[in-house]
């Protein structure tokens, strides 16, 4: 199989030569700046609330050992069960033996990233369960057999011409592009997909630990019927998910619902905290939640890069970031799109494969300054670039970067190198015409800058020069 | 020589130190930062003994000021690119900031849109001084553009790295140009410009590039 490098480049091509679904992006985001920007106005300080919300998840993170202690004793003390899974399979195998043991044939699914991270889909269907998504676009991406777009908005990049050619040609709906009716029709689907199911999972956004609860955030109702209605509740989620209090939620729901989608608070916020018992006979009958590490714990361990664990999964760093726009989620091959997928799936994968992501940045920083938890986005991909360099250097570029440093310690040298330049012009715009050079990156779409008839140094000699004769 | 001459008619010396060449961001930017710190040592080095460093490049002062602390964190060497991160100024902050002056008495009669370069706009912070400065030039029309706090794609070495995304931004960038209409697009950076301009020179675009601080040394004809 290739390496992810090249199957991100071959993406990479494949995407920016679409000029409209670029189009088609930008333009899906334009409102949302708008009602980000008017919503945020609703907080009374947004800088101080960003710097309160990462203040709080900074205390979780540093005490996530015991929050998550009391968390899972809560939890059990109400008879559900938590499940603690280092590695994804340790956390497939708990799922499927929580289904085997009860028998479970079908599967409703709400929104949830952590389960595309283990791949429990594919787990369970080789098991024989059937899984269907619930949330509208996810189960528009199940049956386009894609992973999401994008985490918060799956299948952003789907028009609704696609949408009806989709549902009629697996659902065997009516021929119909009219977004509400598109929505009814998955709807009608998936009603009856709630009630034969066997067991719901959910993710959540948020672990609230010392009250034992888990928070989920949707817009569609789907999570909460998910949850409702099935036998068996299953929760997955990352164990960075922690936040210490009930009331920390009064502000991490509003700020979730503003930075990711522009919106003053999102339709349900659901808090679940155990199964049903004899006092409280709401709730299913079997609660299980699984929390998944895979590699969370070394990240932790990272005192650079530890506010990573920040992330909310709010996406309001894809939303305004130029490289996601330009060539969508799915070219970046991992769970996680955008910059804090690319800051986070060398640390969680591995930085041997995954540091082209730290380089195909430009480093703007509009990811960073929309990160409500305050996460230093694009910092941290510059220091991964230097651990990449450090762990592997490129001979290459160690070789650019002594001449360059050989000549810039050497002002004569440099001086001499810029008459040169402009002689072998001629010279540097015939290489920059062989494709698959370093010169070819720039010239391929963009003419070199033609040199000066002089350098900055001769001409401010000379002013220096005429500055003296007149005195 | 713009800023030179601004600085000048200012009433101030300006030096140019000869043995000055890189700030040290290529490699840095890279992730070759022993690499980088060579560079930065010999610019610690050459201007250590200036009351004040003035650069009309949002992005190398960024370096100075705002690169050189990681760099040269918990080396020997921190205090020192501590200190001269405080006196170093890109050269619109320094104007306004720091002189406090807004009208240069210039006069640039043309149509001009500014494109915010993520170095100056995100680590300096700059973005009301260019606009003080060229709502003072006399003739001069600023239309800005939508998302001119985009990035236009440059990124150092990444637009060599990734010239598919990097040219990908540029259009975006362009097409947020050409919008408005503009016969120059102004900036406080000649890395973003030299990106923007060689791109459209090569499609041939009816706009031309031009530093802000040629725009606030040219005077009426
Ligand atoms: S990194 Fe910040 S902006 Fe990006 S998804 Fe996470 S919380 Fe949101």
């Amino acid at each position: 199989m290739s390496s992810p490098l090249t199957r991100f480049k071959a993406a990479v091509a494949d995407a920016t030569s679409n000029e409209a679904r670029r189009d088609f992006i930008y333009k899906a985001l334009g409102g949302y700046y708008v009602s980000r920007d008017k919503n945020k106005n609703n907080f009374r300080d947004w800088q101080k609330a960003r710097e309160c919300a990462a203040q709080t998840k900074y205390e979780s993170l540093n005490n996530l050992a015991e929050e998550l202690e009391i968390f899972s004793k809560k939890i059990e003390g109400r008879g559900g069960h938590v499940f603690f899974a280092s590695t994804p399979s340790e956390a497939r195998e708990y799922i499927l033996k929580v289904a085997r043991d009860n028998g479970v044939k079908k599967i409703i699914k709400s929104k949830c990233m952590t389960s595309e991270e283990i791949h429990l889909n594919d787990a369970l269907e080789a098991a024989g369960t059937e899984v269907v998504e619930s949330d509208l676009g996810e189960f528009i991406q199940q049956l386009r057999k894609e992973p999401p777009f994008h985490f918060v908005f799956p299948c952003m990049h789907v028009k609704r011409d696609e949408i009806n050619t989709l549902f009629q040609e697996n659902i065997h709906s009516r021929d119909t592009n009219n977004p509400a009716e598109l929505t009814m029709i998955a709807r009608e689907y998936l009603r009856q997909k709630y009630i034969d199911a066997d067991m719901g999972i959910t993710g959540a956004n948020f672990i609230v630990a010392r009250d034992g609860m888990i928070s989920v955030t949707e817009n569609e109702g789907n999570s909460r019927l998910s949850a409702a209605m099935p036998k068996i509740h299953l929760v997955l989620v990352g164990i960075e998910k922690v936040v210490p209090r009930l009331e920390d939620l009064a502000l991490f729901l509003p700020m979730l619902a503003t930075a990711g989608a522009g919106q003053p608070l999102t339709g349900y916020n659901t808090q679940y905290a155990g199964p049903r018992t004899a006092e409280n006979p709401d709730g299913p009958e079997q609660f299980h939640v699984v929390l998944l590490d895979n590699n969370r714990t070394q990240l932790l361990a990272d005192a650079e890069h530890r506010d990573a664990l920040h992330c909310m999964r709010c996406g309001a760093c894809l939303n305004v970031c130029p490289v996601f726009k330009n060539i969508g989620g799915l070219s970046y091959g991992t769970t996680y799109q955008g910059p804090i997928g690319s800051l986070i799936t060398p640390h969680l994968r591995g930085t041997k494969n995954w540091q082209h992501l730290s380089y195909s940045s430009s480093l703007c920083g509009a990811c960073t300054q929309a990160c409500p938890v305050k996460i230093d986005i694009h910092d941290h991909l510059l220091e991964n670039r230097r651990n990449a360099a450090t762990l592997a250097p490129s001979i290459l570029w160690k070789m650019i970067f002594f001449g360059f440093n050989f000549i810039f310690a050497h002002p004569k040298l440099y001086a001499l190198t810029f008459k040169i330049a402009k002689k072998i012009n001629p010279l540097t715009k015939l290489a920059g015409k062989v494709p698959g050079t370093l010169l070819y990156g720039w010239t391929g779409t963009r003419k070199l800058p033609e040199p000066p008839k002089s350098s900055f140094r001769e001409r401010f000699a000379e002013h220096k020069k005429q500055d003296l004769s007149v005195r | 020589m713009a800023c030179v001459k601004i600085l000048e008619r200012l009433g101030h010396k300006v030096v140019f130190p000869e043995r000055q060449t890189c700030c040290g961001q290529p490699p840095h930017n890279t992730g070759y930062w022993k690499e980088a710190r060579k560079s930065a040592l010999r610019a610690l080095d050459i201007f250590e003994d200036a009351e004040v460093i003035v650069g009309p490049s949002g992005s190398c002062i960024a370096m100075m000021k705002d690169g050189y602390g990681d760099l040269f964190k918990g080396t020997e060497h921190e205090t020192r690119a501590k200190a001269l991160a405080a006196k170093t100024f890109e050269f619109t902050q320094f104007l306004v900031n720091k002189l406090g002056v807004t009208d240069l008495g210039a006069a640039f009669p043309h149509k001009v849109t500014f494109h915010d370069g993520c170095h100056g706009l995100r680590m300096l912070k700059a973005k009301h001084e260019s606009r003080a400065l060229l709502a003072k030039v006399k003739g001069l029309e600023l239309v800005e553009m939508s998302e001119a706090e985009s990035c236009c794609g440059f990124g150092g070495t990444f637009s060599v790295k990734f010239p598919k995304i990097s040219t990908a931004m540029v259009e975006k960038k362009v097409a947020s140009i050409l919008e408005t209409g503009a016969e120059y697009v102004t900036s406080l950076d000649a890395s973003c410009l030299m990106n923007i301009g060689g791109y459209a020179a090569r499609e041939g675009l009816p706009f031309k590039t031009i530093h802000i601080a040629e725009i606030l040394a040219s005077q009426e004809a």
